[in-house]
């Protein structure tokens, strides 16, 4: 092990990304343009730390006020105002109107390290956030005062013990405008905010911790009600365990065709199907049979809100808000195009990580694929799914399909799926018939023939062995 | 001369009111025109501290006597002093009165540049 000490920040998914947080008794720097969060990360570094870790925290803002950033942080469910009334938080807003300020030969910064120390003295801060120093370079006109100051500071900083991030923004040769980086080289964090076709993605990466490993992607995060998360979505690889635990599909004629078992946890199970074969009912009853067994069970909707899924499925026999009631089910509804793939996939993981479900329905990815190109999709439906299965959660991923195209756009995810149903609606004379059919499961005996079963107010009735059909497209 | 200068002391009321602090940006402007409210933030008594007031007391003397109060405030001995003025770098001459505020930091050696800065010069000096 490497013998540097770190200090978590308690932002979700950042000490992840850190391999333990930041460089104690250093200064961090975050750096970014406009807009990309700097200000808001910085202040969940004091909030966590005064929260989670019991080490107050002091803010030096020289950009936005007291009051604004109170507002701000409240937006990410922070308060800011008990934290300083608990002395677990001092902010001091550091104003330099250069209009009012003439300058006329030397000086030093002390007066903002008396600040400083006052400040850190007052709360015995063990976190120090400044946000952003280099204003002093816009507010000052003698830049080699600043400079030396600037060093001063972060020795002085290390000197007091402190764990300090300063963020900059960023410039278009350097990291950073005025090259802070320069200073501060222990650990640089760069945040990123793109848009590509009006769907915007923040990120993070680390792009510097010396004498210390680090994860080296760009991980997407999020500014969320409950603070950030970022999210280290990486392949997992192949690494999990294999379960031979088997939990019901929550269709007692499925479950049968699976040798009376349903699938085994933490399995991946695709369900493909034209327009209302039935994919969500699937996906429902799945959902309720783990609810049932009092397991968790987290449910995904691209396509319909909560009311409209309790409306839908109460036609189909299931009662799904008394699981809700409980607490043991969870439906989160969101439409694809308002966010990113990435940004989705991270919502996702910040939402099972919350709820800790033991089964996840996703209904459907099809609306997902819309939003990014095969590559990608499949990519992210990578992770995914090796996220759920370190867990050892058994998920179920509804695929809409659109007549003859059938199998082949499913093809690209069905190799990553532990079990493939397929669902059709055939027409048999004047009626239509909902058939179905496993295509595959692995390691596990199944029922290859193709079923009809219908839809009713007792929920999926399997009828057994469908075999005269006469019309079965290819 | 500076015609600024000129109609300051046209008032020789309230010269000796260094004592008030605080308080006298609510008195009432018309009464306290000729009055030069100053105050010399520093940090410790540094040859700097030092050569700032010095500089200081010599403009006054020069250009305002008799009209002005020169407070020195020692932030390492009134750390809390710092915020309300906005101190950052010291020295910090702060011209609390007449209004509006105006600061200049430094040790104060140019002259020129602080009679601009104080307003008892116009910009762009005439020497």
């Amino acid at each position: 092990m490497n013998g540097l000490e770190k200090v978590p920040t308690g932002i979700r998914g950042l000490d992840q990304v850190t391999h333990g947080g930041l460089p104690k008794g250093r200064t961090a720097l975050v750096c970014g343009g406009p807009g990309t969060g700097k200000t808001l990360l910085g202040l969940e570094f004091l909030v966590r730390g005064a929260e989670l870790y019991n080490e107050p925290g002091v803010c030096v803002a020289f950009e936005e006020t007291v009051q604004e950033l109170t507002t701000n942080m409240a937006s990410l469910g922070h308060n800011l105002n008990s934290l300083v009334k608990a002395r677990k938080l001092a902010i001091d807003y550091v104003e330099i109107e250069r209009k009012q300020i003439e300058e006329t030969g030397e000086y030093n910064l002390d007066g903002l390290f008396v600040r400083l120390k006052q400040a850190i003295d007052a709360v015995k801060a063990r976190r120090v956030l400044l946000d952003t120093a280099e204003l002093l370079f816009l507010g000052l006109k003698n830049e080699a005062i600043v400079r030396s100051e600037l060093r001063r500071l972060f020795h002085w900083l290390k000197d007091a013990g402190v764990t300090a991030m300063m963020t900059a923004e960023s410039g278009e040769k350097s990291l950073t405008r005025h090259g802070l980086e320069e200073y501060v080289a222990d650990c640089v964090i760069v945040l990123d905010h793109r848009v590509t076709e009006q769907i915007s993605t923040r990120r993070l990466r680390v792009v510097k911790y010396r004498g210390s490993s680090h994860g080296t992607n760009e991980y997407p995060f999020l500014m969320e009600s409950d603070g950030i998360a970022v999210m280290p979505i990486t392949s997992a690889g192949l690494s999990h365990g294999a379960s031979t635990e088997t939990i019901s599909s929550g269709v007692a004629g499925l479950d049968e065709m699976l040798g009376r078992q349903g699938f085994f946890r933490g399995s991946s199970i695709l369900i493909t199907g034209t327009a209302g074969t039935g994919k969500s009912s699937f996906g429902a009853s799945f959902a309720s049979a783990s609810c049932g067994r009092g397991e968790r069970a987290l449910y995904f909707s691209f396509e319909e809100s909560p009311h409209q899924i309790l409306r839908n499925m109460s036609s189909v026999g299931l009662e799904l808000s008394r699981w809700i009631n409980k607490g043991l089910l969870k439906i989160h509804s969101s439409r694809p195009t308002t966010a990113g793939l990435e940004a989705h996939l991270a919502q996702m993981y910040k939402d099972v990580e919350d709820f800790q479900p033991d089964v996840v329905v996703i209904d459907p990815i099809t609306n997902l694929i819309a939003v990014g190109d095969q590559g990608s999709v499949k990519g992210m439906l990578t992770r995914l799914i090796d996220f759920l299965k370190m867990k050892n959660i058994t998920a179920l991923f509804t695929n809409l399909i659109f007549g003859d195209e059938m199998e082949e756009r499913a093809i690209g995810i069905s190799s990553l799926m532990d079990g493939w149903l397929v669902l059709r609606d055939l027409p048999n004379g004047a009626e239509r018939i909902r058939t179905l059919n496993l295509l595959k499961c692995r390691g596990m005996s199944h029922d290859m023939r193709m079923h009809s079963f219908t839809l009713g107010e007792k929920g999926i009735t399997i009828n057994g062995n469908f075999q005269t059909i006469g019309a079965v497209k290819a | 001369m500076a015609t600024s200068k000129r109609s300051a002391p046209s008032r020789r009321s309230n010269t000796n009111n260094g004592t008030r602090e605080g308080i006298s940006a609510s008195l009432p402007r018309r009464r306290t025109k000729a009055l030069w409210e100053l105050r010399l933030y520093v940090a410790g008594m540094t040859p700097t501290s030092i050569r700032a007031f010095e500089n200081l007391k010599k403009l006054c003397e020069e250009h305002l006597h008799g009209l002005y109060s020169i407070q020195v405030i020692d932030l390492l001995e009134r750390p809390m002093l710092a915020r309300g003025d906005q101190i950052v770098a010291v020295p910090t001459l702060v011209r609390r009165l007449p209004t509006p505020v105006k600061k200049i930091i430094g040790d104060l050696s140019n002259t020129e540049r602080v009679l601009v800065g104080l307003d008892l010069r116009p910009a762009g000096g005439w020497h």
